[in-house]
C-alpha cells in the first residue's frame, strides 16, 4: 500500500486513517521513504527530523486509538516552509545566516498544527528569507520542479510547492509576500492559497514585508487546502494585524456553495507578456464557468501596471528593516574577520546573506533614505490605494476574479538570474492581491504542450476565502488536472 | 563680545509598567542579564510587537501633566540604525505622530539663599512620543557584553524647545519635571537607575544674533546636578573657544563627571540617516474622549499649584514647602496631620523638623515610620490645649513616640507628664524662686521685663518643666507685684 | 526621481551595513539602475490626495493588558550567540557614541 500513499489528497489519507487500513506511522514512513526516494534530484527539503516526525505519528496513532483524536488533520504529516517558526527545530529561512539556528518558540500556525495534531514534516527549501520567484536563491541548494528537473519549482515557497507535487507530503504551509504560494503551485501543478492579510497570524513567520507576507496552505485538492487553512485561520492577539474575524468552516462552504457566480476578467491581466498557451488554458476555466452559468464580467484594474513597481519599493524598503536584526550579535552567522564592532556589522551581514538579499536591502535602505522617501515610499503607499480601490471597485460587480496565476509557465533554471527586473516580472498577476490585503487561490488548469503545469489564479474578496475555495473546488471536480501528477 | 546661551534637553523617562512596551515580559531593574528577555525583546526572528496599554495610558497622563495636546491618533515608526544594544537594529519610536504634541513645564529657579523662593517661569516643550528603550553596554578592556534586561522598557522621550538659557534652568527643569513625573505615579526618575535620563543641546550665539549657534550635543549626565555641572562646563568651553577665536564644531560629547570636564564622542558627520517609516507591525492607537476623560481623573495636583495652596492656605513658608511638596506622599501625611489637628502650621513644622531629622538619624523612609499623621495630630492638639509644653513634646514624647509608636496623650498619662495648670500648686514654687533670686527680681521691679525669663526657667526646672509657662509668667507677676 | 540611476551605493550600502566587494558594487549599481528606471513608472500617476496605506486592513487601538509573565532563561536567551560571557552577548569593544 505504501507505494501508492504518496499521491493521495488529504481527504483520501484521512478516510485511511479513521478506517484503520493505515496508521499515521505508516503514512509517515511511506512519505519519509518516498522523500529519501525524490528528493535527492527535487530537493525540496532543507531538512527532516525523521524521528520526531514518527513519534508525533506514533502519538496520533495512540490518540486515534483511544477515541481521542484531535481533529481532520489528526495524524496527517505537513511541510512547512523553512522561514515558519517551530520550537527547538532549525529555522533557517534558506540563508548561511540563520544555518545554525534553532527557534525557541513555535510560530502561532505551528502551535495551531500541533494542537490540530499535524505530524511536522520536516522543512522545506526556500528562496533565501522569502525573496525570489524560482527557490534559486536559496543559500543552500536549487528546488526543482517536479515535473522537468531542470526547471525551477517557482518561488519563494518553491520547497512547499514542490514537496507536495513530487509526493513527498500531502500538504504544506508556505508564505506569500507576493505571489510566493500562487506562483510555484502554478508551476508545479498543485493548489496554493495565500488567504486574506491578517487571516492567518504571522506571529513566528521570519518577516520578508511585514505589511505583506501572508502564510497559507499548499494541497493536491482544493479541499485539503481548505482543510489546513480551517486549521490555521484566525485571530492571534500576539500580531497586531491579525483581524477579528469569525473563521467560517470553510470545508463545508466547498461542499456546499455551487455557484453560480459573478467572476470578473480583468483584461489587464490578458495583455503582452502573457503565454500564449497560458492564455488559451484560462479562457478554457473561464469559458468553463460561463458554461455552468456563471456571469461573466471584463473589468478593470487601471493602475495593475504599477503593482511590480509599488510592490518592490514597499516590500524592499519594510525588508531593509526586518532584516536589520540579522546583524551578527544575538544568533546570526558572525564573520570570523572582525577586528572590531564595526566589522561585525559589515561583514557578517556580507558573509551571511545572498545576492538577492543584499540587493533588495540595499534597494530598500535607499528608498527610505533621507531625500528619497516621499519620490519613493510615500509613493509607492499612495499608488497602493490606488490598487486596492481597483479591486474594491471591481468586487461590487463581481464575487471574484479570474486570471492567470503566472504570465508563464516554469522555467528553465538559471534563465532570469543575471535580470532581477525580469524575475520580478514574473509576479505581475499575484503581486496586486498582496497589495490590497485579498485572498488569492492558485489551482491548475491543465499542462501545456511541454506537459507542463499551467496555474488558473482566483481572487477574492477581503476574507472571501470560503467562496474562493467554493469557486476553485467547483472547477476542480469537473476536470481532472489535480489527478494529474510529475513522473518522478 | 557678550554670548547668549541657548539650550534644549531631550529627557528620557521610563514609564513605570509591569510588562514591556511591546511584549509580556516583566520590566527590571539589577535582575540577572538577560532574565528579562523573549522573542519579541531579543529581536528574534518572526517575533511581532503588541502595544501595552498602560504605556500608552500613562503617557497621556504624561501629556496631561506636561498640558501637551494629545492628538486623536498617534502611532509607531521605525527608527533604523544599527547599535549592539538595539536588538532588532531599528527601534520602534514615534516619528510624525508622537501621544503628546507641545506642553509646558513650570519650573521654580535657584533662590539667592536656600530659605528664599527664586522666580517661577515656564519652559515650553516641543513633544514627547513613547518607544522603546534599549539594551546595555558593559564595557570590558576587549570588549563589550551586551544585556537587554532593559530593552523594551517603555520610554517617554520629552523634548523642550531651545528655550533654556542657564544650567540653573535646566536643572530646575529637571526637577520640576522630576517632581511632576512622582506625582503622577509616572516615574521615580531615579537617574542613578537610569530611570531618568538627559541629553542637553548647547549652543552659543552673539547677543542680538537670532540664528542659533553651531550645535553642541551633550550625553552621560547622571544626575541633576551633573547637568547642571556639564551645561556649566560647556557653555564655558565654548564661550572661551570662542572668544578666542576658534571654531565650534557640531559634536556629541561625553560628561565625565568624575573628571568635571566633557569629551568628544563624534561628529555631527557621522550621524544617521534614520530612514523613518510607520511600523508595519503595529496599528495606531485613537484616544478618544471616554479614555481621555478617564485619565483625566487621574490627574493629581501639579507641584506648584500644591505649593501655592499650602501658602495661601496654611500660610507654610518656603523653608517648609520647599521640603513637603517634592514627596507627594510626605504631602499626604502632613495634610491629613492638618486636618485632624486643626494646626497646619504646627502640624508641617512637627514633620519637617523633627519626623525628618529622625527618619533621617534613623536611615528610615516615611513609610518606615511609626509615628502617623495622627500622632502628629494628637500631639499637636496636647501642645494647643495646653496639657503639655513643646519642649515635653520634643524633648520625653516624640522619641518615644518614633521609637514604638505609642500614642502622645497614652505616653503623657503613663510617664506622668501633664502640664501642671493648678496656680495653688505653682505659687508655693514660684514664691521659693522669687525668695532664692533677689537680683532678677529687683531688676525686673526695676522695669527690666526680660529678667523674668530666667525666673520661668528656675521654675520650669523645679517643676520638670510640667508647669505651663504661660501660667507661670502670670504667677511670677502677680507675685512680684505683691511684693512690690 | 529625477536622479535617477544615480543612486550612492557605497552611502546606502553603509547605512545597510553590508560590506561590498568591487564586483558586487559595481553589478548591484547596474541592477538597481534598471529597477529605478522602472519604478519611475510611477510618477505617470496622479496621486494628489491619495492617502498612504501602511496596513492592508487598517485597525485601530489592538493593545494589551499590562501583566508580566516569565521570560527566557539566560541561556536560551544567549544559546546561539556567536560569541558570549556571563550569560552575556559578547561584542569587540564597542566604543560608546
Amino acid at each position: 500500500m505504501a507505494d501508492d500513499l504518496h499521491f493521495k489528497t488529504l481527504t483520501e489519507l484521512q478516510s485511511l486513517l479513521s478506517s484503520g487500513d493505515m496508521s499515521s506511522v505508516e503514512l509517515t514512513q511511506a512519505l519519509i521513504n518516498r522523500k529519501e526516494a525524490v528528493d535527492p534530484q527535487v530537493q525540496a527539503f532543507n531538512s527532516l527530523n525523521t524521528e520526531g516526525a514518527l513519534a508525533e505519528a506514533e502519538a496520533a496513532d495512540q490518540r486515534r486509538a483511544a477515541g481521542e483524536i484531535k481533529g481532520p488533520l489528526d495524524g496527517i504529516p505537513i511541510g512547512l516552509k523553512d522561514v515558519i517558526s517551530v520550537k527547538d527545530r532549525p529555522l533557517t529561512c534558506s540563508s548561511k545566516m540563520l544555518e545554525d539556528f534553532v527557534s525557541p518558540y513555535d510560530a502561532t500556525s505551528t502551535a495551531k498544527l500541533k494542537h490540530a495534531g499535524a505530524v511536522l514534516f520536516g522543512r522545506l527549501n526556500m528562496d533565501e528569507f522569502a525573496m525570489g520567484s524560482s527557490t534559486e536563491n536559496s543559500a543552500f541548494k536549487t528546488t526543482f520542479n517536479p515535473w522537468d528537473l531542470e526547471r525551477v519549482a517557482g518561488g519563494s515557497s518553491g520547497g512547499s510547492a514542490a514537496a507536495v507535487s513530487a509526493g513527498s507530503v500531502p500538504v504544506s504551509l508556505g508564505s506569500d509576500t507576493g505571489g510566493s504560494i500562487r506562483q510555484p503551485a502554478s508551476f508545479c501543478g498543485v493548489v496554493g492559497m495565500k488567504p486574506t492579510y491578517g487571516r492567518v497570524s504571522r506571529f513566528g513567520l521570519v518577516a520578508y514585508a511585514s505589511s505583506l507576507d501572508q502564510i497559507g496552505p499548499f494541497g493536491r485538492s482544493v479541499k485539503d487546502v481548505a482543510s489546513v487553512l480551517q486549521a490555521i485561520a484566525g485571530h492571534d492577539p500576539k500580531d497586531s494585524t491579525s483581524i477579528e474575524q469569525d473563521v467560517p468552516d470553510y470545508s463545508a462552504a466547498v461542499a456546499s456553495s455551487k455557484g453560480p457566480w459573478k467572476l470578473g476578467v480583468p483584461k489587464e491581466y490578458f495583455g503582452e507578456g502573457l503565454d500564449p498557451e497560458v492564455k488559451e488554458s484560462v479562457q478554457k476555466a473561464i469559458d468553463w464557468y460561463a458554461d455552468q452559468g456563471c456571469e461573466i464580467q471584463e473589468v478593470s484594474m487601471p493602475n495593475m501596471n504599477l503593482a511590480v513597481a509599488t510592490y518592490y519599493i514597499i516590500a524592499t524598503a519594510e525588508a531593509s528593516s526586518n532584516l536589520a536584526r540579522f546583524d551578527g550579535v544575538r544568533y546570526t552567522h558572525r564573520s570570523k574577520e572582525i577586528e572590531n564592532a564595526i566589522d561585525l556589522y559589515f561583514k557578517s551581514r556580507a558573509e551571511g546573506f545572498g545576492d538577492e538579499v543584499k540587493l533588495r536591502i540595499i534597494l530598500g535602505t535607499y528608498v527610505l533614505s533621507s531625500g528619497y522617501y516621499d519620490a519613493y515610499y510615500l509613493r509607492a503607499q499612495k499608488v497602493r490605494t490606488l490598487i486596492r480601490q481597483d479591486f474594491m471597485k471591481a468586487y461590487e460587480q463581481v464575487d471574484a476574479l479570474l486570471t492567470p496565476t503566472s504570465p508563464f509557465v516554469s522555467f528553465k533554471a538559471g534563465e532570469k538570474n543575471e535580470d532581477p527586473l525580469a524575475m520580478y516580472l514574473s509576479d505581475i498577476y499575484t503581486i496586486s492581491a498582496n497589495l490590497a490585503g485579498i485572498p488569492g487561490l492558485s489551482l491548475p488548469c491543465g499542462l501545456n504542450s511541454e506537459g507542463l503545469p499551467i496555474g488558473l489564479q482566483i481572487l477574492g474578496k477581503p476574507f472571501g476565502e470560503a467562496d474562493l475555495l467554493a469557486i476553485g473546488n467547483a472547477y476542480e471536480e469537473a476536470h481532472d488536472h489535480s489527478n494529474q501528477h510529475p513522473k518522478l | 563680545m557678550e554670548y547668549e546661551v541657548v539650550i534644549g534637553l531631550e529627557v528620557h523617562v521610563q514609564v513605570r509598567t509591569k510588562s514591556k512596551i511591546f511584549t509580556s515580559v516583566g520590566v527590571g531593574f539589577g535582575q540577572d542579564p538577560n532574565t528579562l528577555t523573549d522573542p519579541v525583546v531579543l529581536g528574534f526572528p518572526g517575533a511581532l510587537p503588541v502595544i501595552n496599554r498602560e504605556a500608552v495610558e500613562k503617557s497621556v497622563k504624561v501629556g496631561m501633566l506636561l498640558e501637551s495636546t494629545i492628538p486623536e491618533i498617534t502611532k509607531w515608526d521605525r527608527k533604523n540604525y544599527f547599535y549592539p544594544d538595539s536588538p532588532k537594529n531599528y527601534q520602534i519610536s514615534q516619528f510624525d505622530q508622537p501621544i503628546c504634541e507641545g506642553g509646558k513645564v513650570e519650573i521654580e529657579l535657584p533662590g539667592p539663599s536656600r530659605n528664599i523662593m527664586g522666580e517661577h517661569m515656564w519652559v515650553e516643550l516641543t513633544r514627547a512620543h513613547l518607544e522603546e528603550d534599549v539594551g546595555k553596554l558593559n564595557h570590558f578592556d576587549s570588549d563589550s557584553l551586551v544585556d537587554y534586561n532593559r530593552a523594551g522598557t517603555p520610554l517617554l522621550e520629552i523634548v523642550t524647545e531651545p528655550v533654556l538659557h542657564t544650567p540653573d534652568e535646566a536643572w530646575a527643569y529637571l526637577n520640576a519635571l522630576r517632581n511632576l513625573m512622582i506625582y503622577g505615579d509616572i516615574s521615580d526618575c531615579d537617574m542613578e537607575k537610569g530611570q531618568m535620563r538627559c541629553d542637553a543641546n548647547i549652543s552659543i550665539r552673539p547677543v542680538g544674533q537670532k540664528e542659533l549657534g553651531v550645535k553642541v550635543e551633550i550625553k552621560n549626565m547622571n544626575s541633576i546636578s551633573g547637568v547642571r555641572n556639564g551645561l556649566a562646563y560647556e557653555i564655558q568651553r565654548q564661550i572661551q573657544t570662542a572668544k578666542a577665536g576658534g571654531a565650534i564644531h557640531q559634536e556629541t560629547r561625553g560628561w565625565d563627571a568624575a573628571k568635571n570636564v566633557s569629551y568628544h564622542m563624534r561628529f555631527k558627520e557621522e550621524s544617521h540617516d534614520y530612514r523613518y517609516f510607520p511600523d508595519p507591525d503595529l496599528m495606531p492607537v485613537r484616544i478618544d474622549d471616554a479614555w481621555r476623560e478617564r485619565v483625566e481623573g487621574t490627574i493629581p495636583e501639579r507641584p506648584f499649584d500644591r505649593q501655592r495652596r499650602y501658602y495661601e492656605d496654611y500660610d507654610l513658608p518656603f523653608t517648609v514647602t520647599s521640603v513637603l511638596i517634592p514627596d507627594p506622599e510626605l504631602c499626604a501625611f502632613f495634610e491629613e496631620a492638618a486636618e485632624a489637628s486643626g494646626e497646619a502650621q504646627q502640624s508641617a513644622n512637627w514633620i519637617v523638623n523633627n519626623l525628618l531629622g529622625e527618619l533621617g538619624n534613623a536611615g528610615l523612609t516615611l513609610a518606615d515610620s511609626k509615628v502617623t499623621p495622627a500622632h502628629i495630630a494628637e500631639l499637636v492638639g496636647l501642645i494647643k490645649e495646653g496639657a503639655i509644653s513643646k519642649n515635653i513634646a520634643k524633648e520625653q514624647i516624640f522619641g518615644d513616640m518614633f521609637e514604638n509608636g505609642n500614642m502622645p496623650a497614652a505616653i503623657v498619662e503613663a510617664k506622668g507628664l501633664k502640664q501642671s495648670n493648678d496656680t495653688g500648686e505653682l505659687e508655693p514654687v514660684c514664691q521659693e524662686v522669687i525668695d532664692a533670686n533677689p537680683g532678677p527680681v529687683a531688676e525686673i521691679q526695676g522695669g527690666n521685663d526680660k529678667a523674668i525669663n530666667f525666673l520661668k526657667g528656675q521654675v520650669m526646672k523645679a517643676t520638670r518643666g510640667k508647669a505651663n509657662p504661660s501660667l507661670v509668667d502670670q504667677v511670677l507677676k502677680e507675685l512680684i507685684d505683691k511684693k512690690g | 526621481m529625477s536622479d535617477k540611476g544615480s543612486i550612492d551605493i557605497d552611502y546606502v550600502a553603509n547605512l545597510a551595513r553590508i560590506e561590498l566587494t568591487d564586483e558586487e558594487r559595481e553589478r548591484f549599481s547596474s541592477q538597481l539602475g534598471g529597477i529605478l528606471e522602472y519604478f519611475d513608472q510611477l510618477n505617470q500617476v496622479d496621486v494628489s490626495g491619495v492617502e498612504p496605506m501602511a496596513h492592508a486592513f487598517q485597525v485601530e487601538n489592538v493593545l494589551r493588558d499590562d501583566a508580566a509573565v516569565e521570560g527566557f532563561d539566560p541561556e536560551t536567551a544567549v544559546k546561539h550567540a556567536a560569541a558570549k560571557r556571563n550569560n552575556m552577548v559578547q561584542v569587540p569593544k564597542v566604543v560608546e557614541g
